[in-house]
């Protein structure tokens, strides 16, 4: 590894360490108990086997959305709907997993109607912006809400349970994803994201379809001069792309911490997959450690949220912060610049004495 | 008036793009500054104009020193430049494009009458017939470029730069030009017309300076000097390339027929005219010319790249209007692309993963779905040591290297398939002499070993070593066809080029 | 049916719901114009709405309520052009921060206030005033529509007027669109693009802000929690299918007043359900995004025929 990709993932840390500083100091404005709160923010996740495991059970519906939105990135579409293919997904499961009760047949067919019906989904505004060439980044934004309502309008007139309120029937108990760890809720969905974070890196760099997706990213006239067809590889990454997230929002709704569908606003996942996908520069590998560090940070908001005076939504701020450090080219570019004229200096004497 | 001494510019990364030169302009002359591409005129009116700060020389305006900076810097010191790229505003009025920035105000708001009158007054002082309230994208090029010069008179230019203003220019548009300029050259303007068309030069030019590879061939009055003698001083060949080149040994098979090809742009501007050619298996088929005469047109045509042509094009008897460009390539055609960052390579990708992108579909480097990863890092590490480049890794990525390593992944990338086909536009265009040579080397190899070869190059030295046969274009059409490249002068290139003169007939162009 | 939609309160629940997007679709505008897609609209009207209800009860006065927000507002449309033009970071990317940090900060904010969560039901705000004109009152049909509705409204309309003199009309707004169009031209001439993309920016942080001031002290008289649900993100649609100008921007308001209005009536009598007239507005922008670019690709593929 060359110095400077070594201080790229340098500036990353740094990054994220300025963004929680920033933090730290809103709470200590915020907050009548600023270091205990900090202290239940930093270490809460380590507190008890049941904070370890809800850093885990968080971290697993980020790594489905995160993925989906690695994979359409580096098509270079700008399509954010991973939110509303998590929505549609959660609730596309949930309806099979409520009629139709067949043992391992029910969980099975519930995840892959909710990923046909996410993949579906999101290959909306890719379709949209090759025959009529609006932006994929508007169309994306608006059909999330289409996803939203279309979401409460079955759960209050469809599938609703008349005597829950603004839920739906039970999930029929055959369709529970197992719990791996007892004494916590980590279930078989971490197993399936962390395949789904292997498959889209595989896929990505390891085959013929994902080469052609990150050539069309970089540079598609060169992809189109090397022979790919574009319009294929725009809706197969949008297809793929919205699978990935909609089988997310379909395991997150079959996992323990679910009985009954009753998601009435949008989950923020496929925002959150944003941030994700920024911290692990588009690589579906890097994707579970970065959900790891989201689902640690808001396990300990929640926990200092519970214990102390500062609500859990400062970990919006950290989030934003982080966004805008990490992609702001000009964040300490005046140390990369050195860095690069020394490599290209010794690249050119290495040369010479080559 | 003006002068330019002893400039020097050197580009960031290590090009000389102009090496002492000097210039001086008399008040009231239109002054020719003529080169080909690349022979530096370019540099050094962004020199003048402010957006390049030379590294030596000075400039002196009516005699006493002065330091442009920056553009804003130039037109205050009565310095205009039109440029090839029109710099307007397409959805405001021409009024509106030549007040901005300028602009007159009556209270907070925009004073439209007088924005009106003003942009009216200038153009009639300056007899230009213009409708100021029409919108710039409504009107044609002609009076885009008519606008661009009232611009830069409005703010009180008293030299005015146009850089090829006749390029875009239909012929009666260019004769109306030539009358305002020699107006304006009455009203006392001085003029730097930049252009390679000599007949224009002759028409309207006083002096003209000749430019060659950065630096300049001395300046002339035009009424003493012949087009041959400029064609000449401009193109003439700097060193001749030594090669041990074989006898051609052409093969039977035509692989390359193209008949009555005729492309317009988007625009709708005839770009080629109507041309038929072949190319047989063994041999170079050299296109020299000026820019813009077509070449890249042609080029997107006989690669898919474009498919919007009237005409037949087939690759190995196979006509190629229905194939995908996959497909094209499938046929054993390799594309060397005249930009080769814009569609050359994915700068921002490894090496490794440019050097298989033409040839990742076949069965050699993957399955079914997925691409065979030791295959592929073997063969980079083979090309990169093959093609001698120069990195620090197959996982660098190829923007970091220089030019002349970039072009050679994308030259290892193509002749890496062994290609029956190589259509290679402008291969060696602004890299270093080592790797240029290790191109040509290759070309020539290429050749031997049957494949048949066309070579778009504005170098004229290695067009004139490698070609066996040779097309020259001008205006979408072949001005000039040679078998027998070695007894053909540069004179006589240039004078082809230059559109002074023209082949009626065509011998040789195709095998029937 | 036809009754319900030929009355006066369709018309005037068109106008009210149009209050809002006609805002931050002149906002989105005046970014375009200056090249820049401002997709930050949507967190800078919540954080909005939030300090629209904040500062009118502090000030216990609409007008200074609204005068704080708006100027907050520009301020954050000035930290979103520093974060794009002087950090470099990708508007889109800055867009999302701005949001995210809108969705936690206003609940942060909100609770440090007042200790409510969700809803500011504890904050005494004070609402923008409705005008009620006397003579026009009288007139049977157009009174009803006309007076009666929101001061803001009749802002939002004056600002439609306003920045259509300003872009139109004034050497900055001159600029605007030069820098927008072709920043390499307006530079050519003495422009610094980057300043005007900045005024562009704050403009547009400004009139966003007023949108999400009537948001909370006008639509409704408090906040709640994710209030501007998407509708800063419908301003972009709407202003790119009216072509970025105000006139065009009022025009697709309108439109969406027209569909909200007509979702209601089916509402009303139940021809439609509740969740389905949620999803109009989404829906509309859907496919007039698409029929409009549509047939904007047409016509320069006609033009290039020729």
């Amino acid at each position: 590894m060359n110095s400077v990709k070594k201080f790229d993932i340098l500036r990353m840390f740094l990054s994220v360490l300025v963004a929680l500083a920033l933090s730290f100091l809103l709470i200590f404005v915020l907050s009548e108990e600023p270091v205990e709160a900090i202290k239940n923010l930093v270490i809460g996740p380590f507190s008890s086997r049941r904070n370890m495991g809800s850093v885990i059970e968080s971290m697993i519906p980020l790594i489905f959305t995160g993925t989906g939105i690695c994979i359409m990135f580096s098509a270079n579409q700008i399509n954010l709907s991973a939110e509303g293919a998590f929505q549609i997904g959660g609730l596309a499961a949930s309806c099979v997993a409520i009629y139709f009760t067949a043992d391992i047949l029910s969980p099975l067919a519930a995840l892959l109607l909710a990923g046909l019906i996410g993949a579906l989904f999101s290959v909306v505004p890719a379709i949209l912006k090759i025959t009529t060439s609006a932006s994929e980044m508007v169309s994306s934004l608006m059909i999330n809400y289409v996803a939203l309502y279309f979401g409460t309008y079955m759960l209050n007139n469809i599938i609703a349970d008349p005597r829950a309120s603004s839920a739906s029937y039970e999930l029929c108990p055959a369709s529970e994803l197992p719990v791996l760890v007892s004494g916590t809720r980590i279930h078989l969905g971490l197993i399936v994201a962390l395949l789904v974070a292997v498959f889209g890196y595989f896929f990505l760099y390891k085959t013929k379809t994902g080469y052609e997706l990150r050539l069309t990213g970089v540079n598609e006239a060169f992809a189109r001069y090397s022979g790919v067809n574009i319009v294929k590889v725009i809706v197969s990454s949008q297809l793929i792309g919205g699978f990935i997230a909609g089988l997310g929002g379909g395991v997150e709704m079959l996992s323990p911490i679910y009985t009954r569908f009753n998601w009435t606003t949008l989950t923020g996942y496929g925002w959150d997959a944003i941030i994700i996908s920024t911290l692990a520069k588009n690589n579906p590998l890097y994707v579970p450690f970065a959900a790891l560090f989201l689902a640690y940070l808001r396990t300990g908001a929640s926990i200092m949220a519970r214990r102390t005076d500062v609500t859990l939504d400062i970990v919006q701020i950290t989030q934003g912060i982080i966004i805008i450090l990490v992609v702001a080219e000009q964040f300490l570019s005046r140390y990369r610049h050195k860095l690069i004229a020394r490599e290209a200096k010794a690249a050119l004497s290495g040369e010479e004495v080559a | 008036m003006l002068q330019m001494n002893h400039i020097m510019k050197i580009y960031g990364n290590g090009v000389v793009a102009n090496e002492d030169v000097s210039l001086e302009l008399r008040r009231g002359e239109i002054h020719a500054l003529l080169g080909e591409n690349g022979a530096g005129k370019s540099t050094l009116m962004k020199v003048l104009f402010g957006i390049e700060m030379p590294d030596q020389g000075e400039i002196l305006l009516k005699g006493a020193p002065v330091t442009i900076r920056s553009p804003q810097n130039a037109i205050s010191l009565g310095i205009g430049m039109v440029h090839q790229h029109f710099m307007l505003v397409p959805s405001l009025t021409v009024a509106e494009n030549i007040i901005l920035g300028v602009t007159p105000k009556k209270g907070l708001f925009i004073d439209r009458d007088k924005a009106l009158s003003a942009a009216e007054g200038i153009a009639r002082e300056y007899n230009f017939d213009i409708d100021v309230r029409q919108r710039v994208e409504e009107i044609p090029v002609g009076i885009k470029q008519k606008v661009e010069i009232l611009k830069a008179l409005y703010r009180g230019a008293e030299i005015l730069i146009l850089d090829e203003p006749t390029a875009v220019l239909t012929p009666q548009e260019t004769d109306e030009l030539f009358v305002q300029l020699v107006q304006l050259k009455k009203k006392g303007h001085t003029i730097i017309f930049i252009s390679h068309k000599l007949d224009e030069i002759k028409k309207i030019c006083d002096r003209a300076t000749i430019m060659r590879n950065g630096r300049s061939m001395g300046t002339y009055e035009v009424a003493d000097i012949t087009t041959q003698e400029m064609s000449k001083l401009m193109v003439g060949r700097e060193v001749s390339l030594q090669f041990e080149k074989n006898a051609c040994r052409l093969s039977d098979q035509v692989l390359l027929r193209v008949r009555n090809l005729t492309v317009h742009n988007s625009q709708g501007v005839l770009k080629i005219d109507d041309i038929s050619f072949d190319v047989k298996g063994g041999e170079i088929l050299g296109i020299a010319g000026v820019e813009g005469n077509g070449q890249t047109e042609l080029v997107d045509a006989l690669t898919g790249l474009n498919k919007k042509y009237r005409g037949e094009i087939s690759v190995k008897g196979k006509d190629i209007r229905p194939l995908s460009i996959a497909q094209i390539r499938d046929l054993s055609l390799a594309h060397i692309p005249e930009d080769r960052m814009a569609s050359g390579c994915a700068g921002n990708l490894s090496i490794r993963e440019n050097l298989f992108s033409n040839q990742y579909r076949s069965p050699e480097f993957s399955g079914k779905q997925f691409l065979k990863m030791k295959a592929i890092e073997r063969r980079s590490d083979e090309l990169i040591q093959e093609y001698k480049i120069k990195c620090s890794s197959r996982r660098q990525n190829v923007a970091m290297l220089s030019g002349g390593n970039i072009q050679k992944v994308i030259v290892a990338r193509e002749f890496s398939t062994d290609p029956d086909i190589i259509i290679a536009n402008q291969p060696t265009r602004g890299i270093d002499v080592g790797a240029a040579e290790f191109i040509r080397q290759r070309l020539l190899a290429f050749r031997d070993a049957g494949c048949a070869v066309i070579l778009v190059s504005a170098d004229l030295t290695e067009i004139f070593s490698l070609s066996d046969r040779l097309a020259v274009m001008y205006k979408g059409k072949f001005a000039g066809f040679f078998t027998d490249v070695a007894n053909v002068s540069e004179e006589e290139l240039g004078q082809h080029m230059l559109g002074i003169k023209k082949a009626e007939v065509l011998e040789g162009v195709v095998y029937e | 049916m036809w009754e319900a939609i030929l009355s006066p309160d369709f018309f005037s629940s068109m106008l009210r719901t149009a209050t809002p997007i006609l805002f931050a679709t002149l906002g989105a505008g005046i970014a375009a114009k200056a090249g820049i897609t401002n997709m930050a609209l949507e967190g800078i009207m919540l954080f909005s709405a939030l300090f629209g209800v904040i500062f009118s009860s502090l000030t216990q006065s609409a007008w200074l309520g609204l005068l704080i927000t708006v100027v907050i507002g520009g301020l954050m449309g000035l930290i979103l052009a520093f974060i794009v033009l002087n950090l470099k970071t990708d508007e889109i990317l800055a867009a999302v921060a701005i949001n995210l940090m809108a969705t936690g900060g206003t609940v942060l904010i909100m609770v440090a206030f007042s200790g409510d969560r969700g809803v500011s039901s504890s904050i005494r705000s004070v609402s923008a005033p409705m005008v009620v004109i006397p003579f026009i009152e009288q007139i049977p049909f157009i009174g009803k529509v006309i007076s009666g509705q929101n001061v803001l409204t009749w802002l939002a309309l004056l600002a439609v007027l306003v920045l259509h003199l300003f872009l139109y009309r004034t050497p900055l707004g001159l600029s605007i669109r030069a820098v927008g169009e072709n920043k390499n031209a307006a530079e050519s001439v003495g422009i610094s693009s980057r300043r005007i993309q900045y005024i562009a920016l704050i403009l547009s942080g400004a009139l966003a802000s007023a949108g999400g001031f009537y948001l909370s002290g006008g639509y409704m008289n408090m906040f709640t929690k994710d209030m501007s649900s998407g509708r800063g993100f419908i301003a972009l649609a709407a202003s790119s299918m009216g072509g970025n100008t105000p006139v065009g921007g009022l025009l697709v308001s309108l439109l969406f007043g027209v569909a909200q209005a007509f979702a209601n009536i089916m509402q009303l009598l139940s021809l439609m359900p509740y969740e389905i007239i949620l999803m109009v507005p989404y829906l509309t922008t859907l496919v007039g995004l698409g029929v409009y670019y549509y047939t904007q690709k047409k016509r320069k593929e006609r033009l290039s025929g020729k």
